[in-house]
């Protein structure tokens, strides 16, 4: 019998799979999957390059449109870092108000996922179910800010728009609408045949995996990874309000399921929480058009894990650099280890599980070589001493912190 | 010779087949649309469609073999035309019936399948190669179960001909009860051969495009998607005959809309299957065929035969 060949097959940049086009290179053999090569870069799109070029206020709106799904998100997260550097105080209502859009948010973006998911292991009922629920979380955005996707919520130093108790009301009546469905697809998800199927097993990261590749958001916590920015690092008004972190032992893609519509459970508690101690008082405190020079890092626990956003000022209207880690970069290596030896059908749904967002990744770099300037290669611990000694030069010492993080690691 | 060419092309050939099978496909979509909470498309959009991928520019990838890339679309459509002409429409027989035709449906049915495979063998592209060997791999699990199931109430009637099967079942109407684990297993067995969901995956949109289908274009795709619904009412109409056989004892008016209300309610039955499962993956779907359906399948076969047994 001759013997099966491995060939490789192009997922991507364009396929039908994914909603985004990203390069993927599978190596198959069979139906077997050997190996997977992620080219990042495709959808370079220069938003980094273009903060520097535009004021404050601009970069708002440039930020915001970094993601389709979770705008918000970029927007708080760049927002409270320039907040940090001005040194500008929000006021409660403004940060109630921005809590209150990003559980909104995440609702969205949990329904969308699921559909997506749905699709993608070929159960389309599930897509149009919860993508007509998703509507009414799009309206109720619609009715806060004005916009189903890009809400334009956000201004440096608090929000734009105030919420009145009519609206208040009927963000009540949709939420109650929506869990009574949230827990229609618990119960679906968790019960139907097919789809545990197709989930409980497939893409499988193991807890020591998922610390070791720095999984963030579902995709960690549904490896037991207990790690929410929301309550290890509380932003906005998530200090005040009680919540639980949602974590699920299966590591698979049924546990990133479970996580996900678990999670939705809590939005709609801490969104009935938010209206009802929403405090009065103004939602927002002017801001210079001039930030002074200095440079922050601001966190978010976005839908799809922690959001990292670096600014930095130089006493100017513009940034000089703004530096976006969105979390899909941090999930991606683990989607090649959950790939491994896994069948070509798993592999929409492993893509999707960590529910990815490709062009709020993508980052190009070009080296320029000059070929009279001398270069040398240096190696890791060379390269970790010489960032010590940076940073040592500069007032922060790592050496402390690098303790802690050892004693955590070995525990 | 004009009589039958008019039975071949027009009635119920050709015409009347394609007609019918673009209703059945309106009414699959429609359904399964309206199961889905959407509105669904309009009852002329499968014709729309059909008209339109005529009308279309044909591509024929540059390293296809030309002859089998073109052959195998038509190869598809005359097997399941031809299987039409052996089903018993309003009365017991049908037009060219003969002792052994199920086995013969069976068998035509058998092609379209076939043809996709090499079809999407000789396209040459890697996904419809990776579609149409798992349209072939998927050939072989549903296929027994289906056969088996079929042949165990054409057991009970003591005849391999369709026609006798009717007339059978029309003198003792109440022993199809007996069949219904084989009318179920071949439901689901059916689904197999239409690539529906669970078992679309030979064409599973999100992992490898279209599956045999994905170099197809024009013409040719229009008669790939005509022979799937052709497949499908030809099908659906053997499930009505074997394991639903009433309606044929009235006059032909009658018994032509009982045929039609039949094989709507079979294609109905398959909508309302694929709506609520997701797409299995191919080894879970050979599992589950050879697991549940071929033991139930063996399962309608032991009580035919022991039910035969008491009667005679």
């Amino acid at each position: 019998m001759p013997k099966s060949k491995k060939f490789n097959i192009p997922m991507g940049p364009q396929h039908p799979a994914l909603k985004e086009p990203e390069g993927f290179s599978v190596a198959l053999k069979g139906e077997k999957i050997l190996g997977v090569e992620i080219r990042l870069g495709y959808n370079h799109r220069g938003i980094e390059k273009a903060c520097e070029q535009n004021t404050y206020i601009q970069d708002l709106y440039l930020i915001e449109r970094v993601c389709g799904i979770c705008s918000h998100t970029h927007a708080t997260c760049f927002v409270q870092a320039v907040e940090e550097i001005a040194g500008l105080q929000v006021p409660r209502r403004g940060l109630y108000l921005r809590t209150l859009i990003a559980e909104l948010e995440r609702i969205h973006s949990h329904l969308l996922w699921l559909g997506v998911a749905g699709h993608e292991i070929g159960f389309d009922t599930l897509l149009m179910y919860s993508w007509r629920d998703r509507e009414i979380v799009m309206d109720t955005l619609a009715l806060l800010t004005g916009n189903r996707v890009n809400y334009g919520m956000n201004t440096i130093g608090g929000v734009r728009h105030d919420i009145t108790p009519a609206q208040s009301k009927e963000v009540l009546k949709a939420i109650d609408l929506l869990e009574e469905r949230t827990k229609y697809y618990i119960e679906v998800a968790t019960q139907e045949t097919t789809i545990i199927k197709r989930l409980s097993g497939v893409g499988v990261v193991s807890y020591d995996d998922a610390l070791r590749l720095e999984a963030v958001g579902p995709t960690g916590r549904a490896s037991g990874l207990d790690r929410d920015v929301r309550r290890d690092d509380p932003y906005a008004a998530y200090g005040e309000l009680s919540f639980n972190v949602i974590t699920d032992n299966h590591c698979d893609v049924f546990g990133r399921t479970i996580v996900r519509v678990k999670e939705l459970m809590e939005s709609y508690k801490m969104i009935r929480q938010i209206i009802k101690n929403m405090p009065d008082g103004p939602i927002a405190v002017k801001a210079p058009r001039k930030i002074p020079a200095g440079e922050a890092v601001s966190r978010y626990e976005a839908p799809r894990g922690e959001d990292v956003h670096y600014v930095k000022a130089n006493g100017s209207e513009m940034p000089e650099r703004v530096k976006v880690r969105a979390p899909t970069l941090a999930n991606i290596q683990v989607v090649k280890h959950m790939l491994k030896d896994r069948y070509l059908a798993d592999m929409p749904i492993v893509i999707a599980a960590i529910d990815p967002c490709f062009s709020c990744t993508d980052r190009m770099i070009n080296i320029e070589y000059d070929s009279n300037k001398k270069s040398e290669v240096i190696n890791w611990a060379t390269l970790h001493e010489y960032s010590l000694k940076w940073h040592r030069d500069r007032g922060v010492d790592f050496s402390k912190l690098n303790k802690q993080f050892q004693r955590r690691m070995s525990i | 010779m004009i009589k039958e060419l008019f039975y071949i092309l027009v009635f119920p050939g050709f015409l009347f087949l394609s007609t019918i099978s673009l209703l059945a496909e309106y009414v699959d979509r429609k359904l399964y649309a309206r199961l889905q909470n959407r509105i669904g498309p309009p009852w002329f959009q499968p014709f729309a469609d059909i008209i339109k991928l005529i009308a279309k520019e044909e591509v024929t990838p540059a390293q296809a073999n030309p002859k089998m890339f073109h052959l195998a679309p038509l190869f598809a459509l005359s097997a399941t035309v031809t299987a039409f002409l052996y089903i018993p429409l309003w009365k017991a027989g049908s037009l060219f019936s003969f002792n052994g035709d199920v086995i013969m449906i069976l068998y035509l049915l058998t092609i379209p399948t076939l043809a996709f495979f090499i079809g999407g063998w000789y396209s040459t592209s890697l996904f419809a190669r990776l579609g149409s060997v798992r349209a072939v791999t998927q050939l072989f699990a549903y296929e027994v179960p289906l056969f088996m199931s079929i042949l165990a109430s054409a057991l009970l009637a003591n005849s391999w001909s369709l026609a006798d099967i009717v007339i059978f079942y029309g003198q003792h109407p109440w022993y199809w009860l007996f069949n219904l684990i084989g009318f179920a297993v071949s439901l689901i067995a059916l689904l197999g051969k239409l690539e529906k969901a669970p078992f679309d995956i030979p064409e599973a949109e999100t992992e490898i495009v279209a599956g045999a289908f994905t170099e197809y274009s024009g013409k040719l795709l229009a008669f790939l998607r005509l022979c799937i619904d052709i497949e499908m009412v030809v099908g659906a109409a053997v499930l009505a005959a074997v394991f639903l056989p009433f309606g044929y004892s009235f006059n032909p008016f009658i018994g032509f809309g009982f045929f039609i209300i039949k094989v709507l309610f079979v294609v109905a039955l398959l909508s309302l299957l694929r709506t609520i499962v997701a797409r299995l993956r191919i080894d879970q779907m050979i599992d589950f065929c050879w697991k549940y359906l071929v033991p139930f399948s063996l399962l309608q076969l032991v009580i035919n035969l022991i039910i035969k047994g008491v009667l005679q």
